[in-house]
């Protein structure tokens, strides 16, 4: 009976320690969104979104971070995309039985999870260097080999749910093997895919480090690619270990926007994967 | 087969180019994959040419140097590479338990209808930016730190002979500590999510057997589900552990950028991401640019075998699952 007992508490006790154990992961998701709301939304208004960032003691907004942020993400997203879903496609398609996919997919994997501030390294030795300066272009190619490793993934994921069936009626018709890729089985894994690339911008709308010695940071408004440019995690790096209060008050409600517009997209994403019926788990 | 059809195909030339086009498509996608393999090693050697001139200037004794003068241009990575693996370590210590006691109550203990939200919570805590930890960590959880939990540590553990060192010192919420407790919350997600399907590959009727013969929960979980997954509980670590060591801008927040190793836990140090992310774009002389590459280099050797090890690992769980 002692034993029985003894081995009733341990399971309780291990029991409630797991219990306590996702309470507490849970409790930090509240607590970073409760603080981000608590305050970022005091210092967001209409002219956050109309103004530059200020000098220290001026009135100011976020526009050009902003800017900067949306531009940088979509040229990323542009040029990563492509190149992501051609990789998958060989590695779903093309890849069975040869050696090159096995370590491409491991290698892919790997870059998945490299540190970002390696790729700003890289980045900023064959880009910045040659060109003498930072720029918006550095910052969006960094950006861009971010992207690359998560559309890979999705892409070859979603490409292999598409049934072989498909493919087979396609062939059977005289199809050639581009068209039955291109027509058939991307149409197929279409939705899966957009999964992916949503993913990969949620990814890359918040990295600050590959950002911060390529696209650098702009006190100003500017348009031109071939200069350093204003983003809006930089600004809330800078603002917020600067010792102004209504810099932090600017780097607080950068980071709400940053992070509901990451959320908005995560949640949106696995709506879109669940309802094509694929799974983006891992 | 489909060369056949092509090949019966009245319109010669038709077929021809259809041909031709399948091989370029097929060419294309095989060279974009040979991208990715040039990628890793474009960045490898650039990070080495890059780094050259502070190995060349400095030698191996780089690795445990501890010396940083920009001003004589004299550099030593001891600092931030101790800081990497010490801040990461705590990071392990923290969050594989909680990660596991998360994948344990997803897979065994969660009502069916809550395990999808709540494992999308979780999830969700790997979503949100590394700059989003380090605001919050500089803002909310240092200042709690410094004045709830670093007290008590030091009050409990302050007297301790062996082990006094280690909270020396006063409690000034940023350091390496805290730095390692972000990286705790951090790595969690990942860790946990990794755990929870390899929980899942169990089979259930190992599971229901352990059940039958009137296991409890805890003893199935230790005594049948974690031994089969070994390999992947511990690829789904390593492979936090590969994130903790390469994540920058949270640690940089809270890590105080003090170069030298201190043995104790409250106080600042630095590590080598946030190395980088302070000094890169401010970084003059010959030597400053190239001592930071190489750092980045030695980041990019460690994380990459931890990956690689963690890579390997949950492969053969998949050929184990797949048998």
């Amino acid at each position: 009976m002692t034993l029985y007992t003894r081995r009733r508490a341990t399971n309780l006790v291990i029991l409630t320690l797991s219990l306590f154990a996702t309470g507490l992961g849970l409790l930090f998701l509240f607590l970073i969104l409760g603080a981000l709301l608590y305050h970022g939304l005091p210092a967001l208004s209409f002219g956050t979104f109309t103004h530059a960032t200020p000098a220290p003691g001026n009135q100011g907004g976020l526009s050009n971070a902003i800017y900067g942020s949306v531009v940088m993400t979509a040229v990323a997203t542009l040029v990563g995309t492509p190149v992501g879903i051609l990789t998958g496609t060989y590695l779903a398609e093309y890849g069975r039985g040869s050696w090159l996919a096995p370590v491409v997919r491991f290698v892919n994997d790997i870059l998945l999870s490299a540190p970002s501030i390696v790729i700003g390294v890289f980045v900023y030795t064959l880009v910045v260097v040659p060109m003498g300066h930072f720029s918006a272009w550095a910052g969006s190619i960094a950006l861009a080999i971010l992207v690359v490793p998560v559309v890979v993934r999705t892409s070859e994921d979603m490409l292999n749910l598409v049934p072989s069936g498909l493919r087979e009626a396609a062939f059977a018709l005289g199809t050639p093997g581009w068209k039955v890729v291109v027509m058939i089985t991307y149409r197929a894994a279409l939705q899966g895919m957009m999964t992916g690339v949503m993913l990969a911008v949620a990814r890359i709308a918040g990295e600050t480090a590959p950002l911060l010695f390529t696209a650098l940071n702009n006190q100003f408004s500017s348009a031109n690619m071939n200069g350093p440019m204003a983003n809006l995690p930089v600004v809330i790096f800078q603002f917020a270990m600067s010792p102004y209060a209504d810099w932090q008050r600017l780097a607080w409600g950068g980071a709400l926007l940053i992070t509901f517009a990451i959320l908005f997209l995560n949640i949106g994403a696995r709506f879109l994967a669940n309802w094509s019926g694929g799974s983006t788990s891992r | 087969m489909v060369d056949a059809v092509l090949e019966s195909s009245s319109t010669g030339t038709h077929s021809r180019r259809q041909r031709l086009a399948d091989i370029l498509f097929r060419g294309t996608t095989q060279l974009f994959a040979c991208g990715v393999l040039v990628l890793l090693g474009a960045v490898m050697l650039s990070l080495l040419i890059g780094g050259m001139p502070a190995f060349h200037a400095f030698g191996v004794s780089f690795l445990w140097s501890e010396v940083w003068n920009p001003v004589k241009q004299i550099f030593g990575g001891a600092p931030a590479i101790y800081g990497t693996l010490v801040t990461s370590l705590i990071a392990m210590l923290i969050g594989v338990p909680l990660a596991l006691g998360v994948a344990i109550f997803l897979t065994e203990l969660c009502p069916p209808l809550l395990r999808r939200p709540i494992g999308t919570l979780v999830e969700l805590l790997a979503a949100i930016p590394s700059i989003i930890y380090g605001i919050w960590g500089l803002f909310v959880l240092a200042p709690f730190l410094q004045l709830t939990v670093q007290p008590f540590l030091k009050d409990v553990f302050g007297n301790i002979p062996l082990i006094e060192f280690l909270f020396r010192g006063p409690p000034i919420g940023i350091g390496v500590l805290t730095a390692g407790f972000i990286l705790a919350v951090m790595v969690l997600p990942f860790i946990a999510a990794v755990t929870r399907d390899v929980f899942m590959t169990v089979p259930a009727i190992l599971r229901e057997s352990a059940y039958g013969v009137g296991c409890t929960t805890a003893e199935v979980v230790r005594d049948i589900v974690l031994p089969y997954t070994r390999v992947g509980v511990v690829g789904g670590v390593m492979l936090g552990l590969g994130r903790a060591l390469g994540e920058t801008m949270a640690v940089t927040f809270v890590i105080g950028n003090a170069h030298r190793v201190s043995a104790s836990l409250l106080a600042p140090g630095t590590t080598i991401s946030a190395t980088l992310a302070n000094e890169f774009s401010e970084a003059v002389g010959p030597l400053y640019i190239p001592s930071l590459i190489l750092l980045g280099f030695i980041l990019f050797i460690i994380t990459f075998a931890v990956l690689a090890a963690a890579k390997l690992m949950l492969l053969r769980l998949d050929r184990q699952a797949a048998k």
